[in-house]
């Protein structure tokens, strides 16, 4: 009796994972959605189309991400196989994907979106805090900066002007860290993060700058 | 770049927000996009079939016309559509291609029909999707074949030669293409026949003949009649050395003939006769001698001139060579691998015919292609196992490669049918499509009659011009601007031809007699030299370089035209003969070809004034008429 239960359930298994693969990922609706973000439905209506085109179901694995962002990047190299952008567009899916699922669906998609593009100063800084903190521990430390850091100047590729040194990422945490860390405790944590890029003004301005990208 | 790229750039655009806090420079300002950027569905109307896209999917890929402000070119204002006036069926793989990013080739639809397509929407073929990119290969590189042999076949060989060729290349002609002129059919008969009379006399001569008196010895012919023999391969030599320097005196390019395939067979053919004459009655080298005779049998080779059949076999043989090669490496391996295992497996038996390795080749050899001569036989139960799996294996061998050869053989077997039936049916083709066409050129001249008629009798004109449609009309003023720029005519083949003689012979006599077949009483001699009666010319027109409508590039292409000689000196023998003329106009055939008659300076042509003398046309030299090179105009835009 177990054993054909067992037998039968196996089976089931199987057959979900099929299934799981096939079966599409369909979005709250529009209405729900305009509400939870700053798009009006024509907007949200043509990320979706997009969206929908380039995934029909429903859902971005994190291979497809790393592909679809390094895109835009310098190739990586043809030795290793290696895509220079693909450590960042790990921890861009990282924090694209709230839920930890393993796969960015629409919602995430379009509420980070409206986050980066219409939310306001504060949003932005602390969507960018979850960024950098790879754990989410609520801490961003040393090594969690530098692998950030690392991620961006390797998306720059191999030739660069001036010659990447190797030591510049690790120049430029300390300078982060000069900046950022106002308690000198060796962390980062999101008030500091926050108060620190209010002071800045060149931060403030830029972060006005891609406003119209939709 | 892939289609995804423009739908997930505003997101990269928007992650690009992460690397604010950590930049050491001020961010550079963003592009400030004036475009609308608010989507939009656009219509796009196909020859009546509508379809509706986001203005997005098309903005994909840019390079291309349906991405590109080139489609503004199309945009219809009143219906607030993009008009196409092309096959709405492939415009649906098109629109797909946009949608999709992936483009398909539809397999049911005509190669070149979709490269126009393409071509038309700037879409490159390169980006046919994986699916079905091998298909979409395959049938252009088949279809390119195809075309590349009905050039060839057209090209080539019925045309008539232009009267200018010199000897050489008739000569040239008349053994490429035999059925051209008697002359060459008879002498391609005459040396098929003694191609093969060559090949009797040496199999015959060495049949046993009675020996002769005194004698018991049974003799082969050859050696009982020798001197006969001799005289007939002296014969047979003579006219195929003859030939051989023939050909070579006329072939275009001598070294590439003398590398050809055919000219090679020739002289082996005859070399072996000719050092036997030189060779001295020796002993020793008489062995040698003997063996050339053997080349005497490539004489049957020179056959495939003659057959058509053996030059598709040489060619297929040449085709399949890889697999050829494939098979005769593969046998190679089998013949020594099972050669090697006989030999040892036969080696302990007493009186074994196996003797050594390279004797087993015959054996292996014999016994894979299943002839089992019986000559060679293995004893013992293994060499009888291998001898076995060896016989199974030949057969396996043997039979792989056969199914290439015979398909390649087949394919080229049915083009060549192909090639033969399109030229038969190509002269019948060519005629019926000059009848058709005889139309447009008709209406020309049948204009121009009218036109003089016209200066007459308004009434008739108003008539006659009112059957022609606008295009007719300006299309018609076009060949007479073209006249009155070139102070020179249309006319026919007929009248051109006629020229050509007349040229040669005197002017004005032949030109009398012509016209006094055409005309009655009148005649032009008023005078000297200078009163001619006007000849229309054939003018060929440059090619294509008016640039009317589509239709018409046509009946441009082709536009040949009758030339009559119209004594011109009166209109009134031009009315008297109108009719005549339509009749002509209706059966000559036309020649596009354009003579440009130099015309005496004092003497322009004037058409409008009927009474008034005509001046001469001017003479058509021999040299210039020499000169003209016969680009005979193919109906190419058929």
């Amino acid at each position: 009796m177990l054993h054909l239960l067992g037998v039968i359930t196996v089976k089931d298994n199987a057959d979900d994972d099929f299934e799981m693969t096939v079966v599409c990922h369909r979005p709250e609706g529009l209405d729900k959605l305009e509400a939870q973000t700053n798009f009006n439905k024509r907007e949200l209506q043509v990320l979706y189309r997009g969206f929908k085109n380039e995934c029909p179901s429903g859902a971005v694995n994190e291979d497809t991400f790393k592909q679809i962002y390094s895109q835009f990047f310098p190739h990586g190299d043809k030795w290793t196989d290696k895509c220079y952008a693909s450590t960042y567009a790990h921890y861009l899916f990282n924090a694209f994907d709230t839920g930890h699922t393993g796969s960015i669906k629409f919602e995430d998609f379009v509420t980070a979106l409206s986050i980066l593009l219409r939310g306001s100063v504060t949003e932005k800084l602390q969507w960018t805090f979850n960024l950098y903190d790879i754990n989410r521990d609520g801490y961003i430390n040393k090594e969690e900066m530098m692998d950030i850091v690392r991620a961006i100047y390797d998306m720059m590729g191999k030739f660069t002007y001036p010659v990447l040194k190797t030591d510049a990422p690790k120049q430029h945490v300390d300078a982060f860290f000069q900046k950022m860390d106002k308690n000198r405790d060796g962390v980062v944590t999101l008030d500091e993060f926050i108060l620190s890029c209010q002071e800045d003004e060149n931060i403030m301005r830029s972060l006005q700058l891609f406003e119209n990208v939709i | 770049m892939a289609a995804g790229v423009a739908t997930w750039l505003p997101f990269a655009r928007a992650a690009a927000v992460g690397w604010l806090p950590l930049a050491k420079k001020t961010m550079p300002k963003p592009p400030v996009d004036n475009s609308s950027r608010s989507d939009e569905i656009l219509y796009v109307n196909v020859s009546g079939v509508r379809f509706q896209t986001w203005k997005n999917t098309l903005d994909r890929y840019p390079d291309t016309l349906l991405g590109s402000s080139e489609k503004e070119f199309f945009f219809n204002e009143e219906t607030q559509e993009y008009f196409f006036d092309r096959d709405p069926e492939m415009f649906r793989h098109i629109l797909n291609f946009y949608r999709t990013g992936k483009l398909h080739y539809p397999r049911y639809e005509c190669i070149q029909a979709f490269d126009e397509e393409l071509a038309f929407y700037g879409i490159v073929p390169e980006i046919i999707g994986d699916c079905c990119m091998e298909e979409y290969r395959d049938r252009k590189k088949e279809n390119q074949e195809r075309l590349a042999e009905d050039s060839e076949a057209n090209e080539g060989t019925d045309a008539p030669l232009p009267p200018d060729s010199t000897s050489r290349e008739r000569l040239w002609r008349a053994f490429e293409n035999p059925h051209t002129s008697t002359m060459a059919l008879v002498f391609y008969y005459v040396t098929g026949f003694f191609i093969a009379v060559s090949v009797i006399a040496n199999v015959v001569e060495t049949v046993p003949c009675r020996p002769p008196k005194g004698s018991v010895k049974d003799l082969p012919c050859g050696e009982k009649y020798q001197l006969a023999f001799f005289c007939m391969d002296t014969a047979c030599v003579l006219i195929f050395t003859f030939e051989y320097l023939m050909r070579l005196f006329a072939a275009p390019s001598r070294c590439k003939f003398m590398r050809s395939v055919m000219s090679v067979i020739d002289v082996v053919a005859i070399m072996p006769y000719y050092i036997g004459l030189v060779m001295p009655e020796n002993e020793d080298v008489s062995g040698a001698f003997v063996t050339l005779r053997v080349f005497r049998v490539f004489r049957i080779f020179k056959f495939s001139r003659h057959s058509q059949g053996l030059r598709i076999l040489g060619y297929t043989l040449k085709s399949c060579a890889s697999e050829l090669g494939f098979l005769l490496f593969s046998l190679t391996m089998a013949i020594i691998i099972f050669a090697t295992v006989m030999f040892y497996a036969e080696k302990g038996t007493k009186g074994s015919t196996f003797t050594s390795i390279p004797a087993s080749f015959w054996y292996t050899i014999v016994t894979m292609t299943t002839l089992g001569y019986g000559d060679m036989v293995p004893n013992t139960i293994a060499g009888k196992i291998f001898g076995s799996i060896c016989s199974l294996s030949g057969v396996l061998v043997i039979a792989l490669p056969v199914p290439v050869i015979v398909s390649n053989f087949s394919r080229i077997y049915h083009q060549n049918q192909r090639a033969d039936k399109m030229r038969a049916q190509q002269k019948v083709r060519l005629a019926r499509i000059r009848m058709a066409k005889k139309g447009t050129t008709n209406a020309f001249l049948q204009y121009k009659e009218d036109r003089g008629l016209g200066d007459r009798d308004s009434d008739s004109t108003a008539l006659c011009v009112k059957n022609r449609s606008a295009f007719e009309h300006q299309h018609h003023h076009l060949l007479h601007c073209l006249e009155k720029t070139t102070n020179h005519e249309f006319t026919d083949e007929g009248t051109y031809s006629e020229l050509c003689m007349t040229d040669s012979v005197g002017f004005r006599t032949s030109r009398s007699t012509s016209l006094s077949s055409h005309q009655g009483a009148q005649n032009n001699s008023t005078g000297c030299c200078p009163r001619r009666a006007r000849r229309r010319a054939a003018i060929r027109l440059a090619n294509s370089t008016v640039s009317v409508s589509r239709g018409s590039v046509q009946e441009l292409d082709t536009l040949h035209l009758k030339t009559t000689s119209i004594p011109a000196q009166t209109r009134s023998s031009l009315n008297a003969q109108g009719v005549n003329l339509k009749l002509n106009c209706g059966e000559q055939d036309f020649s596009a070809a354009i003579i440009s008659i130099p015309t005496p300076p004092a003497n322009t042509p004037d058409e409008s004034l009927p009474p008034s003398p005509v001046p001469i046309p001017g003479i058509l030299r021999n040299t210039r008429a020499t000169t003209f090179t016969h680009e005979t105009v193919k109906i190419s835009s058929l």
